[in-house]
């Protein structure tokens, strides 16, 4: 495989398993098609110690491709519902979810658009963005970056963002941290003096006006940019093999 | 000891304005007989328990869900439940909307006969904004920390469903998770259990390993017979969810006409009738 047929969606992969660097020996919970080809492809390369499920109740020793079924020797533990909350309430987990909408301090929400008694558009509801934000690491993905998912302030905060944790105070918040935000533009964290979001690196191909332009909240702009790694070849063929059907190809806005 | 009984039977211990507790997760291993005998019984005004699915979006479209206590609505392979998105943003039921992992400590609180348990889930979000009852407590040990006190989810009756049981009330999950069916069973006064097949003692503990026996007989009232019963969710390994009927069922949520023709077809019948339409 060639370096020419290298997409959008093969950076934004590898920067989603770049999230999960230095994670070790905890439970990867990787919400959708892009988050869990990046998880796979951290587990398959540099983060071999990684716990990941089928998407369901089976931890499996090795990163299957997407869409392939686990065989009975695939299989090294379970993890069945009951077993996720007493492994998100021990901390050993760092999740990727999604964000219908997402502020400048990281709350997220996945519940509703709109007012929360009568919302314009009911969504999937909190599910365990709450407990996930205040007892572990949390990172996001957004595959359609725009002003109405990067917002200023969120309709109903699902995932706590920084300055929520920050007013709990340090000990119910010391176990909060929100790694990363990446979405089909660039790469993004939290790593500034009071936690606003800052651009950590643009995407070949994006200029730095169209994440502005694409951005409801004034975002911190460190100097001298870099922009997102891309694979490495042997990275590709990884990615090739872990996700023959293309799936996360057609996740991604270019 | 035989506590065989029809769904009919069972549901007849549900009345207007009760609280009612289903079992499964989403839109799986879901006990869909009795969500189908309560729409017959067309009793009213019910409070429903639940990791919901189509047993809180069947109920708000029959509009005999006055309030639902949830984490999230799901039918799994189609995010978004239908009816229940349609009842929430008419705002034509209440809504006590919980972190996941808060609603199973809610279920244990209520399993335990404690008013509450504390966690740190909720803290710093919008569920306390929205659900203006929930309480936090302080830690009385040195830490002193602050955590929301969830409150039990106690239950009048509650349903669920699983692959095997015996007469007496010994119930079996032979899919790969058990999801909180026995605490729903524990949360409720009254607990009524469907199985795809009620066999022998004997034959019910050789049919799997011990693990799977996540029902015991002092869980249960009664015990009903009902194969098909968590259609069209899954119930591996006997099972899969019937996606198509589910897409018939989704589609129904945007077209009045499709929705009482889906009603008329699939719910405003007997069971039996409900399983012949659908014969896999």
């Amino acid at each position: 495989m060639s370096r020419s047929d290298l997409t959008r969606a093969d950076v934004c992969v590898l920067a989603i398993a770049e999230c999960f660097r230095n994670d070790g020996e905890i439970m990867v919970s990787a919400m959708g098609t892009s988050p869990s080809l990046g998880a796979r492809l951290a587990k398959s390369t540099f983060e071999p110690d990684l716990l990941m499920t089928d998407g369901f109740n089976l931890l499996l020793r090795k990163a299957l491709p997407l869409g392939v079924e686990p065989s009975d020797r695939d299989v090294e533990g379970w993890m069945p519902f009951g077993a996720v909350f007493d492994t998100l309430w021990w901390g050993r987990r760092h999740v990727m979810m999604g964000a219908s909408q997402i502020d400048q301090f990281g709350n997220q929400n996945i519940a509703c658009i709109g007012r929360w008694e009568k919302p314009k558009a009911q969504l999937l509801g909190v599910r365990g963005a709450p407990g996930n934000t205040i007892n572990h690491v949390t990172s996001y993905w957004v595959p359609n970056h725009n002003a109405r998912a990067l917002v200023a302030k969120v309709d109903m905060v699902s995932g706590v963002g920084y300055d929520r944790a920050a007013a709990l105070g340090p000990k119910a918040s010391r176990f909060h941290e929100i790694r990363r935000v990446v979405s089909n533009l660039g790469v993004f964290d939290f790593n500034t003096p009071d936690h606003r979001m800052r651009l950590v690196s643009l995407h070949p191909g994006v200029k730095l006006e169209q994440v502005i332009d694409s951005t409801g909240f004034e975002l911190v702009i460190p100097d001298g940019l870099d922009a997102t790694p891309v694979p490495t070849p042997e990275q590709i063929s990884i990615l090739r093999e872990l996700d023959p059907q293309g799936y996360a190809q057609k996740e991604v806005v270019e | 000891m035989d506590k065989r009984m029809t769904v009919d039977e069972a549901v007849a211990e549900v009345t207007d304005g009760m609280t009612i507790g289903f079992g499964g997760w989403g839109s799986r291993r879901k006990p869909m007989a009795f969500v189908r005998a309560l729409v017959r019984k067309g009793v009213k005004d019910l409070t429903v328990v639940s990791y919901g699915g189509p047993d809180i979006g069947i109920l708000c479209a029959t509009e005999q869900l006055k309030k639902a206590v949830y984490g999230f609505v799901s039918l799994d392979s189609i995010p978004l439940e239908p009816h229940f998105r349609k009842a929430r943003q008419n705002g034509a039921i209440e809504s006590v909307e919980l972190d996941e992992g808060m609603f199973l400590l809610g279920l244990r609180a209520a399993a335990q006969r404690l008013p509450f348990l504390p966690t740190r889930a909720g803290l710093g979000s919008d569920v306390l904004k929205i659900n203006p009852h929930l309480r936090t407590v302080t830690s009385p040990y040195e830490d002193g920390e602050e955590l929301v006190a969830v409150p039990a989810l106690n239950v009048d009756v509650a349903f669920i469903h699983m692959n095997r049981a015996d007469a007496a009330g010994n119930g079996q999950a032979l899919g790969r998770d058990p999801y909180f069916d026995n605490l729903f069973c524990m949360a409720a006064k009254k607990a009524f259990m469907s199985c795809e097949r009620i066999v022998s003692t004997d034959e019910l503990v050789a049919g799997g390993p011990l693990q799977s026996l996540l029902i015991n007989r002092m869980m249960v009232r009664g015990v009903v017979e009902a194969p098909g019963g968590a259609h069209f969710t899954e119930c591996p390994p006997d099972y899969p969810r019937d996606e198509k009927l589910q897409r018939e069922y989704a589609a129904t949520g945007k077209d009045e006409e499709a929705w009482n023709a889906f009603r008329a077809k699939y719910l405003d019948v007997t069971e039996s009738d409900y399983q012949n339409a659908v014969s896999r």
